[in-house]
């Protein structure tokens, strides 16, 4: 048996009234690729932003190697460093070089000294192919070479684990793909992630394990192969459907 | 060609204007002109010192305030509270009476030489009630950085603080600079009402000389000294804002 290394149970969300997150238990072993699929506003999201902490939540338990960060006044910022997170639309500091935004984290919150965290960053920046960017401010890149800066600035922290979220939805078709090599790159290291995607071939694909939520809540969890061919729910059958019919 | 032909009606309509000998006696005397002149710009020179002095407290002061109206935490909502209060009673009251009731009203509480000085205390209140405007300012352009940038900064465990200071603000600063020159533009401008309270800066020696020669030439000459300042200063935002545009983006939006 392999090592868990998130475990969430019983984590509850409300947006006011709203029940966005409804009892989420899912564990996640050590290097485990784990996609999480639904519609839009199912709770994809949420549940990411929560597991980084950038959203309190309201009951349950997140477990990061077994010692619970859900738990309200812990000192989060220690905490996020250990999680990469990846968003939709990026999220880079336009106002920073990519090298800077590369290294602002290691530098400020690492205390890395600059020659060091400049070099690290120019060598993973070399590894995506854009050593070349490191000068350039982020709105001169491409949708698809700013989201690869956006990976490489969040595993600039070498983090544990880290949290995708929809980070191809909002690039041009034909800049997805780099994307997804570079993800799938993170796989053969053996990284830790949790992919909120739209992108079912992806997800069967790169995925241990794929999850699909409704409503808040894990409707139905399995190996890729088994969920997309034989889904034991009438509604992520419904889903599959629907997305396969669109694609 | 159209700013010629509004020039020239002007050149050639105004002077028609019955009463304009009057006038340009009054207001255009180029004897007055040489006389009184040559003694502003030294009296001129008080007001940017009074300008140079009080524009980095009102920064200073403006950006606490901001950070005060943007807190967050329900423990520190009377801080909140005092900031709003405070901007809204600065920015409800006529500047000139802030100058006067500050100006004058202290050093009467005060009786002291050095810090009794009516015009240090002018100088406060202008630094009191810029400060509100200017909190504004920045307010409004700390609100306009996404909350996506504070996510993605946070997500990389940067502090609040740090976030902040690396993150937020820079951003917002550089969003708000041509509001921020707006008004140092026209603080630029009402150090001269300082004069109120006593010291012979340059609107203050243009009336003395106005008295004197009773003309009004001098208050033209003063108009020109603080042209001097104030339109360079705004050319050079607009420089230093299209550089940094041009710098972050390859193309501009026309």
């Amino acid at each position: 048996m392999t090592e868990t290394k998130l475990r969430l149970s019983g984590v509850v969300k409300r947006f006011g009234t709203k029940l966005v997150l409804d009892h989420i238990d899912l564990d996640v072993a050590r290097g485990e690729v784990i996609s999480l699929i639904g519609s839009s506003g199912s709770g994809k999201s949420t549940l990411l932003r929560c597991i980084n902490l950038l959203e309190p939540t309201d009951d349950g338990v997140i477990e990061l190697d077994g010692i619970d960060i859900a738990e309200p006044g812990l000192d989060a910022d220690p905490i996020r460093r250990r999680i990469g997170m990846v968003f939709q639309s990026f999220n880079l500091f336009p106002h920073m070089t990519v090298l800077r935004n590369v290294t602002i984290g290691p530098r400020k919150v690492l205390g890395t000294a600059q020659a060091e965290s400049n070099a690290v960053a120019r060598e993973l920046l070399g590894r995506i192919g854009l050593a070349d960017k490191a000068d350039e401010y982020p709105d001169r890149l491409s949708g698809g070479q700013q989201q690869r800066v956006a990976i490489v600035r969040a595993l600039a922290m070498q983090p544990e684990i880290m949290l995708l979220d929809e980070i191809t939805s909002a690039l041009d078709p034909e800049l997805v793909g780099e994307v997804l090599d570079l993800v799938r790159d993170l796989r053969a290291q053996g990284m830790t992630m949790l992919i909120a995607t739209h992108e079912m071939e992806f997800a069967r694909e790169i995925s241990d394990r794929v999850c699909f939520l409704h409503a808040g809540r894990v409707l139905e969890q399995a190996p890729p192969e088994q969920l997309f061919s034989s889904p034991q729910e009438e509604r992520t059958r419904a889903f599959l459907q629907r997305v396969i019919d669109l694609g | 060609m159209s700013t010629v032909l509004a020039v020239a009606l002007v050149v050639v309509l105004v002077p028609r204007i019955p009463g304009w000998d009057k006038v340009r006696g009054s207001f255009f005397d180029g004897d007055t002109f040489g006389e009184t002149f040559p003694k502003l710009p030294g009296r001129f020179w008080y007001d940017i010192q009074i300008f140079l002095i009080c524009t980095p407290c009102i920064l200073l002061l403006g950006l606490l305030i901001a950070f005060a109206r943007n807190v967050r935490t329900p423990a520190l909502y009377p801080l909140r509270l005092f900031a709003t209060l405070y901007t809204d009673i600065m920015r409800g009251v006529p500047m000139i009476l802030w100058i006067t009731i500050i100006g004058f009203g202290v050093p009467g509480l005060i009786q002291n030489r050095t810090w009794g000085k009516a015009v240090v205390w002018a100088g406060v209140a202008l630094v009191v009630a810029y400060a509100a405007y200017v909190a504004e300012v920045f307010r409004a352009g700390i609100e306009s950085v996404h909350e996506s940038q504070r996510a993605a900064a946070r997500s990389l465990g940067l502090s609040s603080r740090q976030t902040m200071m690396h993150v937020v603000l820079p951003q917002a600063v550089r969003r708000v600079v041509p509001a921020l020159m707006n008004d140092l533009v026209s603080l630029q401008k009402d150090v001269a009402l300082v004069s109120i309270v006593g010291p012979v800066e340059v609107l203050r020696e243009a009336g003395i000389a106005k008295a004197k020669f009773y003309n009004f030439t001098p208050y033209i000459g003063a108009a020109i000294l603080f042209l001097c300042v104030s339109i360079p200063l705004t050319r050079m935002t607009d420089h230093l804002l299209a550089r940094e545009r041009r710098r972050m983006q390859g193309t501009a939006v026309r």
